[in-house]
């Protein structure tokens, strides 16, 4: 068994683990490579299938191919797809770079408040609509409690300490130190009333794998990471307000593994290009603590 | 297969807290240029400018919390590449609150650097560690001695330590691969053989981690497969009946006989199912993967699949355990807690302590009842019912279990061995209810004259949806119509079906459900009840309860028994007028209803 087939078993297992144990479960897409990967692993857990719905948070500062490619593959592959956003924020412009806030808080705004206002059901939900192939509006919705999300270890300090099963408060609040054990591949699945959980299937896998994966499954990732031309490419997908490109002539998979492996970013951190991350030193981890992804 | 034939390999670094787990990794990572470019810039510029020495633990300790306190609080991974292979380095925490996080750091691990100060040499939680890794069923432990430098280098120092571990290691059955003397701080055999140690010859290490090997053999072993949940997909169109899980070890090929434990229902692998992957016609220990078989059998969620070709795994309610307990509060006895043990989850109690074990003293009590956080203790546990499991010497994967209590993960074993068991919960209830009971001068001959017919309790078992409610209510009613003394227990069905009755609701119910009919079939009434899937060791556990009494079953569609002699079985509940006249029927030929002789 290679590295690639030991990673996609767990994840697997992982994902059937928490199908079998949450009743109100929901998985986190954000279009990029990372959670379409973990996507592509709930067809392998369910033999083709999607059981449960994906979220996708939209600040609507996202770039619109994403957007394009969401709605694409969402009625290609039949998924139940919830669309959450915080239309208070981007009514009265609270949004980086044109309303009076910095980069993080508008993070906070329109990704983490979004997110956990669309989780309980406070905020619409605009869910898709297959037979008519659009969005219908949602008032209000049940909350979840568990909630998949497509986070690595190796992607910075604070989620290397991430269990694969980890609970939030009522608050959406992660403690680091109170931490509950993992043993033998038997995970936190038991939960009191009021309390939710984070699942993190990804959590052993490195930026090397997600392609090498990508490649050996040919899985349809969106073209943003692939140079068209002009000799720059996204390493990471965010906002277009705080992400920038790379320079970088890889114009396929294979390019960006022979890259990552041998090449210039063999030793430069995935998010060099998130501007957020470098306002404040442990801006992530804040962030983290309060629900970030 | 794609070109990705790496091999990765998770490796623990444990030991007390301070002797320099975190420094020891962060010197690693940096001597293999295994660190993102800049990083170690950053960390030696952001203690300049806090106007604090640099150290190399900061690589490592993320965490505000961590830097301020200057200990690991949870296990962080690294990903840290050799020449030989790619590894995840699991930092686990020394210090004893965080006791917890180092268990789940070192059980994802499958080898062990032990670090122990040269200066303040073995501490308790170096013994602790070393214990628990054992229990954890880490076999490959190297020990480095850190901080060198700070002992002048000296061999007599690094020799008096490593006697005096050594010792302790045979003592708990350990064998560790080697003993290091090293400095993290100064690099020396790290990467490099020191100089300044010319009395040492051994690895370094690195040599010693690339040392290590995976475990082999998972795949000779026989065939376990925990069923982790059963799919079937109708509403997108898909047909398929699929029985998803891992295989822990061995491997199945289609057309192999296969028995499900504890339910021993036997079919027969059709197919090797997945998605976006040819097709396959075997698996093998590491996959998750899932079969359709050739007959469908009724089973839940956690039960084991084994092949009848090889040695199957055991099965039992009562287990001879070594637990280690991490809640602050105490296992005791009487207490419903819950096992999980590979796919399986059911409840359990704490029966008995044989002995408890100080592990980092290595005493031992034997009069102890229950077990306090951090014990290590030898315990006989009983299931609320058969589960199937391997002994850990045999099968590791599934010869382990954790304990949940109140929604956390509580405590974690190994079973030893199936004890030899001195009757079980129920017995020992009815027991004491016969002792307490005073029984009445009216014999059940003499009521059964009376009322003219025997009492038993009827039990209409079958799935959820088939009309067992409508047949109880029809068969109260004909009975009754016919002059008998008879009542119908709407006590209504359990209110879950049992794959999710993991807390023992239902549990209460079927123990409830045993003990009124105990007192309606003493009152000499013909008792009807219905119950949704009604298994092999609930109906026992409702017949000891309803001694001295009897019970028929009356099974409706698709059953889930084994081993109980169904006494009427009705595939289709078309007509229930037929069914009423059948089961009376049955009555009357076992003579319970007693027909009148002029």
């Amino acid at each position: 068994m290679d590295q690639l087939e030991a990673l996609e078993a767990q994840s697997v297992f992982i994902l059937r683990e928490a199908y079998r144990s949450f009743k109100d479960l929901v998985m986190l897409w954000s279009i990029g490579k990372d959670s379409t990967v973990l996507l592509w692993l709930a067809r392998k857990a369910f033999f083709g299938h999607v059981p449960l719905p994906l979220m996708h948070i939209d600040t609507s500062y996202k770039i619109p191919k994403m957007i394009e490619y969401r709605n694409r593959f969402a009625l290609e592959w039949k998924l139940n797809l919830i669309v959450g956003q915080n239309a208070g924020a981007l009514g009265t412009g609270e949004t980086f770079p044109e309303g009076k806030v910095s980069r993080l808080q508008c993070c906070a705004s329109l990704k983490s408040e979004a997110l956990k206002h669309t989780l309980s059901g406070e905020w619409p939900r605009w869910v898709l609509d297959h037979a008519r192939g659009d969005f219908v509006k949602e008032e209000s919705g049940e909350p979840f409690t568990g909630v998949i999300v497509g986070v690595r270890a190796d992607e910075e300090g604070s989620r290397s300490k991430e269990r694969y099963f980890s609970p939030r408060d009522q608050h959406n609040e992660w403690d680091v130190g109170e931490q509950p054990p993992e043993l033998w591949n038997q995970f936190k699945t038991d939960f009191a009333p009021g309390t939710h959980v984070r699942i993190h299937p990804l959590l052993d896998w490195t930026e090397l794998n997600i392609w090498e994966y990508i490649e050996r499954e040919n899985i349809p990732i969106i073209d943003l990471y692939f140079d068209q031309g002009a000799g720059t490419r996204y390493r990471s997908l965010g906002c277009m307000p705080c992400t920038s490109p790379v320079d970088s002539t890889a114009k396929n998979v294979r390019d960006i593994i022979e890259e990552l492996r041998s090449g210039k970013f063999s030793n430069i951190a995935e998010r060099s290009g998130r501007e957020q991350d470098k306002e404040d030193r442990s801006g992530l981890e804040t962030l983290r603590r309060d629900g970030y992804m | 297969m794609g070109k990705s034939a790496t091999e990765q390999m998770n490796i623990v670094v444990i030991g007390h807290v301070d002797h320099g787990k975190s420094t020891v990794i962060g010197r690693l990572m940096a001597d293999t240029h295994s660190l993102p470019e800049g990083k170690l810039e950053a960390v030696k510029a952001r203690c300049a400018s806090d106007a604090r020495p640099f150290e190399y633990a900061f690589l490592l300790d993320a965490l505000k919390d961590e830097q301020a306190q200057g200990i690991t609080i949870d296990s962080a991974r690294c990903f840290f590449r050799s020449q030989k292979r790619e590894y995840i380095i699991i930092d686990a925490p020394g210090h004893i609150e965080f006791l917890r996080n180092m268990i789940s750091g070192a059980a994802r691990a499958e080898a062990a650097l032990l670090i122990i100060d040269a200066k303040e040499g073995v501490q308790e939680n170096s013994r602790r560690h070393g214990y628990l890794l054992s229990m954890l069923g880490i076999r490959q432990v190297a020990v480095c001695v850190n901080k060198m430098d700070l002992a002048d280098y000296s061999q007599r120092t690094f020799e008096s330590i490593r006697d005096e571990y050594l010792e302790f290691l045979n003592e708990i059955g350990v064998r560790a691969l080697d003993f290091i003397p090293l400095s993290a701080r100064e690099g020396d055999n790290i990467v490099e053989p020191s100089d300044r140690m010319p009395w040492y010859a051994g690895p370094t290490v690195l040599d010693i981690v690339d040392s290590f090997v995976k475990e082999q053999g998972i795949v000779n072993k026989p065939f376990r497969f925990p069923v982790q949940d059963i799919y079937k997909f109708t509403e997108s169109g898909d047909d398929r009946r699929i029985i998803a899980g891992r295989v822990e070890t061995g491997s199945v090929q289609v057309g192999d006989e296969v028995v499900f434990l504890p339910s021993e229902k036997i079919s027969r692998i059709a197919t090797v199912e997945g998605f976006n992957t040819p097709v396959q016609s075997q698996a093998y220990a590491g996959q998750s993967t899932g079969f359709t078989l050739e007959e469908q059998v009724y089973i839940n969620p956690g039960e084991l699949m084994c092949k009848t070709s090889e040695m199957v795994a055991q099965r039992g309610s009562h287990l001879a355990v070594n637990l280690f307990w991490m809640s602050r509060q105490p296992m005791i006895q009487k207490k419903k807690y819950k096992i999980k043990l590979a796919g399986a989850r059911m409840p359990v109690w704490l029966r008995d302590v044989v002995t408890v074990l100080d592990a980092s003293e290595l005493t031992t009590d034997s009069n102890r009842q229950q077990i306090e956080r951090y014990d290590v203790a030898e315990c006989v546990l009983e299931t609320l019912k058969p589960i199937a499991f391997d002994l850990s010497n045999d099968i590791a994967q599934t010869g382990r279990f954790v304990i949940i209590d109140n929604y956390e993960i509580a405590g974690g074993g190994v079973i030893l061995d199936t004890p030899k068991c001195t009757g079980s919960r129920i017995t020992e209830r009815v027991q004491q209810r016969e002792r307490r009971w005073e029984r009445s001068a009216i014999t059940p001959v003499v009521r059964a004259d009376r009322y003219n017919q025997r009492s038993t309790l009827v039990l209409i078992c079958g799935p959820v949806g088939v009309g067992k409610e409508k047949l109880a209510k029809a068969l109260e009613e004909d009975l009754f119509s016919r002059g008998r003394y008879v009542y119908y227990l709407g006590l209504s069905n359990s209110p879950q079906g049992m794959d999710v009755d993991e807390r023992g609701e239902r549990d209460e119910y079927i123990r409830r459900l045993g003990e009124v009919s105990h007192l309606f079939t003493d009152a000499g009434l013909i008792l009807i009840a219905t119950i949704s899937d009604l298994d092999d060791y609930e109906l026992e556990t409702i017949n000891t309860l309803n001694q001295p009494s009897d019970s028929r079953i009356i099974n409706v569609g698709p059953s889930r028994f084994s081993r109980a002699e169904i006494d009427l079985q009705i595939d289709d509940l078309g007509d229930t007028e037929e069914a009423v006249d059948k089961i009376r029927e049955l009555l009357t030929a076992k003579e319970y209803l007693i027909e009148y002789y002029l």
